[in-house]
């Protein structure tokens, strides 16, 4: 398969890239690791006049805590991500995601930035990055913007970033002592997209009581879902079988999956539901909360 | 129609060429430079059998536009053998019957050579997790783990 024609741009430094994104608009679309972008320009499922590759700008492919965040640059590799000791051993939640997006040959090129920026349920980052809290920075013409990631998700493929900008950084803050958090996913086979996914971020306090609670879920709505009602419900709870057993029912609830290949809207929301709770559990475990 | 005039080097060769923006990096490799080991199988990032190695790492070469790989080394399964000599890795195919139709043996050769290189003794977990993205219809896959560690144990032996 062959994609509509298309004209294609290798700047060397961003605001070559960002004098190209205004001034072709609507028109070009930014290529990053491209295993998202290019599958559906083949499909012709999509069509652009001009694509911007940020492949061959310097300084956007880095894993690092600096001040209160860990920050991911935009182009940084999924595999990068798989294979950062740092993010092993502090940020479990998200070495989970990186080893389950996709297989391994699509985690060569596949990049965290695209994964958020093409605004598609079905991808892996989107319910991390909400259980954790995090922040995008989109670069545009007028200089850098701060997104929080819970108003980064407009539509189906629709997010906050404007024609004109690129995603350069994500922002997770460091979490606290005793915090946890785990993805679990199911999926048919290696490589497809999750029949249901959830993603738990926890911090215990002193008392063992949750102190804060993050939980999301991957491809059971038309955005990412992040389970808002049940982060409420676990905060100050003590963490035990019956409380994360229903904060799972609660995430459940705020999910709308549709019926596909991958099962009915029952089995779903039942999925939903139990990869909810053995997230919780997992992060609360990797907490210290036993 | 944009072109953009792109240098390649694959299996050690420098090669010019004058290529569409959408031309796909496994159109570059068979049909300009008449290099035709690398298959295309699904043509839908799925399957591997288009596996080549950018610049040392396995990625699908379906999936990557020629213009992209502009002043990279690309390796193929062209460049695995040689002055006649099977790499350890196709002797490995050969001697535990790591194949039967073929079609998915070129991106499975390229993926396990990046994985033997950054990894002198895989385990067999670590071997099926590194070809998880490599489809095969026909083995089962057990001959071709069987064919990796022959391969990593001849390497082994060699170095």
């Amino acid at each position: 398969m062959i994609p509509a024609s298309f004209d294609y741009h290798a700047p060397g430094t961003l605001p070559e890239a960002l004098a190209l994104l205004s001034k072709y608009g609507d028109d070009a679309k930014v290529l990053s690791g491209g295993q998202s972008l290019l599958p559906l320009l083949k499909l012709r499922l999509g069509q652009t006049g001009h694509l911007i590759d940020i492949g061959r700008i310097p300084g956007l492919e880095y894993i690092r805590e600096e001040g209160d965040f860990l920050r991911i640059g935009g182009r940084t590799r999924e595999s990068a991500l798989e294979s950062s000791d740092l993010v092993r051993t502090r940020y479990p939640i998200l070495h989970d995601t990186a080893k389950v997006i996709a297989d391994p040959l699509v985690r060569n090129m596949a990049t965290v930035g695209g994964n958020l920026a093409h605004g598609d349920p079905g991808n892996d980052h989107p319910a991390t990055m909400l259980a954790l809290g995090a922040q995008v920075v989109a670069t545009g013409p007028k200089g850098e913007r701060v997104i929080p990631i819970e108003q980064f998700f407009l539509g189906l493929f629709r997010t906050a970033l404007r024609p004109d900008e690129v995603l350069t950084e994500i922002q997770i803050p460091v979490p606290p002592a005793r915090s946890g958090g785990a993805y679990l996913k199911l999926e048919r086979k290696v490589g497809d997209y999750a029949t249901a996914a959830a993603a738990a971020q926890v911090t215990l306090g002193s008392g063992g009581t949750v102190e804060r609670a993050g939980l999301a879920l991957t491809n059971v709505g038309p955005t990412p879902i992040k389970a808002a009602d049940a982060e409420k419900f676990l905060a100050g709870k003590r963490p035990d079988a019956a409380t994360l057993g229903e904060a799972g029912q609660r995430a459940a609830k705020a999910a709308s999956p549709s019926a596909d290949r991958r099962g009915s809207v029952e089995y779903k929301r039942e999925m939903a539901r139990v990869l909810a709770t053995r997230a919780l559990r997992l992060a609360v475990e990797r907490a210290g909360g036993r | 129609m944009a072109t953009h005039d792109i240098r390649v080097t694959v299996n050690g060769t420098a090669y010019d060429a004058q290529v569409e923006s959408r031309l796909l990096l496994v159109h570059l490799l068979r049909d300009q430079l008449r290099l035709t080991g690398t298959h295309i199988g699904c043509d839908t990032t799925h399957c591997g059998a288009c596996t080549v190695l950018l610049d040392g790492q396995p990625v699908k070469s379906c999936t990557v536009l020629a213009v992209q790989a502009d002043g990279r080394q690309i390796s193929t399964v062209e460049g695995l053998e040689k002055d006649g000599k099977l790499h350890p890795l196709q002797e490995g195919f050969w001697e535990k019957h790591g194949l039967q139709c073929g079609y998915c043996t070129p991106g499975m050769l390229m993926t396990t050579c990046a994985l033997l290189t950054r990894s002198k003794n895989p385990s067999e977990a670590e071997i099926r997790e590194a070809i998880s993205g490599n489809l095969c219809r026909c083995t089962g896959y057990n001959n071709i783990v069987k064919a990796v560690q022959f391969a990593a144990e001849r390497l082994g032996k060699e170095a």
